[in-house]
């Protein structure tokens, strides 16, 4: 994307160097720093652009489970791929859910069997497919951070209003907050901040994070998606530990408000209601998903489309869940680069395009840090 | 997957807008922004606009960086 205007001013190397030399002058004399990065956007992008290798030891980059693919559980992949199996349903989804594997297959290895699963840019997109083909039940799975979820109520309201009555989703939908509490009870992982989300920001604002730093003495800084925002993040919150603070603030404010989006929080509220969800990794959290409220039952899939998914099993060698959680770095998983690679993947991290393992893989240091170890 | 790219809002019909980046145009759904204007960014994801790009704040960021730079050489 050279040349794009506020792209190209966000990767300038000179200055990269600029903000690591800094970084290693704040960072002087600081015990080990460990923080973590909790969206898989930056966690692509730090490796890509070889952030690691910018800073200097004491600073050590985790990768949380910010990757929504990568966190939703085996069972609800396995009642996708049900879903699909049914002859009157046609599964719209996102790319990036077409390879993930199920306990035996994938929607991908469904679609060369003839089922009818569609790759989408918009939930809009798969509204418009109910519309052309009334015959048939359109499934959207709904899987996403509040980034994506807002997209999704739309295309729900917008189905209900329209008398769309054959466009169904089914809500894998997360919310960061929750995620971020329970990584923060986790002292296995020494955290003294986090690198938080650039566009689920976008839409929550700053004041969800604050019990960050006011009950648990977290850093936090906002920061959006290029090499320069994440770097000046980094600087942000190292300057936070060593003058022994402790707050949210945003480095991403072109695109950060305080209040997030009203437009789009309303919009969440109206079509979604909090409900427990299981992560990958995390286990189950409560309030940390996104269940479709009652007044648009119509449109909630499993509800209305009766199928019955195999018996959920887990590759028994497959570490995802620990490098989920930061305590194991993709490299230490026995089936990472052998067993487990981009084309032949076991673990949600390897076969996202934003998961850690997949990440590391394509762009990885051979040597880098950044785990707590197995 | 929260990837979202800046794109410039080149023309307006309600609720419903054409966004341009190096060339490429999409059409786009501002129903979840306020307030935007032909010739404003917008970041864009899933189809949908979800945040108006403050310009203003953009080049005080940009100002920011490049004493960095300066100093980095």
């Amino acid at each position: 994307m050279s040349g794009v205007k506020f792209v190209e001013e966000f990767r300038d190397g000179a200055i990269a160097r600029g903000l690591a030399r800094r970084i290693a002058e704040v960072a002087r004399g600081l015990p080990e720093v460990r923080l973590m990065e909790v969206c898989g956007t930056h966690t692509m992008a730090i490796y890509r652009n070889g952030i690691r290798q910018l800073l200097p030891e004491n600073i050590v980059l985790i990768s949380g489970p910010g990757c929504p693919v990568c966190v939703t559980p085996n069972d609800y992949i396995d009642r996708a791929i049900a879903f699909a199996r049914r002859p009157d349903v046609t599964v719209c989804t996102f790319g990036d859910m077409v390879r993930v594997p199920g306990s035996s297959s994938s929607l991908e290895l469904e679609k060369s069997r003839r089922a009818d699963v569609r790759v989408v840019y918009s939930p809009l997109d798969a509204v418009e497919v109910a519309v052309q083909n009334p015959g048939r039940k359109v499934v959207f799975l709904g899987v996403g951070f509040e980034t994506t979820a807002p997209t999704v109520a739309a295309a729900i309201e917008l189905a209900a209003a329209k008398g769309v009555d054959n466009f169904f989703v089914s809500s894998a939908h997360k919310v960061m907050p929750p995620a971020l509490a329970a990584l923060t009870a986790d002292a296995r992982l020494g955290l003294k901040g986090f690198i938080l989300p650039a566009h689920v920001s976008a839409i929550i604002g700053v004041v969800p994070y604050q019990f960050l730093a006011a009950k648990h003495g977290m850093a936090g800084v906002i920061a959006g998606f290029e090499p320069l925002d994440i770097l000046q993040g980094i600087l942000m919150l190292v300057e936070q530990v060593a003058e022994g603070r402790a707050a949210i603030e945003v480095q991403y404010t072109r695109v950060v408000r305080e209040e997030g989006n009203p437009r789009a929080l309303a919009l969440l509220e109206r079509v979604f209601q909090p409900c427990d969800a299981e992560w990958r990794g995390l286990g189950m959290i409560a309030g940390s998903g996104l269940a479709i409220r009652a007044e648009y039952a119509a449109h909630q899939a499993e509800a209305n489309i009766i199928v019955e998914p195999e018996q959920t099993v887990v590759h028994p060698s497959c570490r995802c869940g620990e490098v989920l959680r930061g305590l194991l770095h993709p490299r230490e998983c026995p089936l990472f680069g052998t067993v487990c690679t981009p084309e032949t993947p076991v673990g949600a991290c390897m076969v996202s395009t934003e998961g850690t393992c997949a990440a590391c893989y394509k762009y990885g240091a051979p040597a880098e840090e950044g785990s707590v170890g197995g | 997957m929260c990837l979202g790219v800046p794109m410039r809002v080149v023309e307006i019909n309600g609720d419903m807008a054409v966004a341009e980046i190096t060339g490429v145009r999409r059409s786009i759904s501002l129903q979840l922004v306020e307030d935007v204007q032909v010739g404003d960014y917008v970041i864009v994801h899933a189809g949908f606009a979800i945040q108006v790009l403050d310009e203003a704040e953009a080049q005080e960021t940009i100002r920011l960086l490049q004493e960095f730079g300066v100093q980095g050489g």
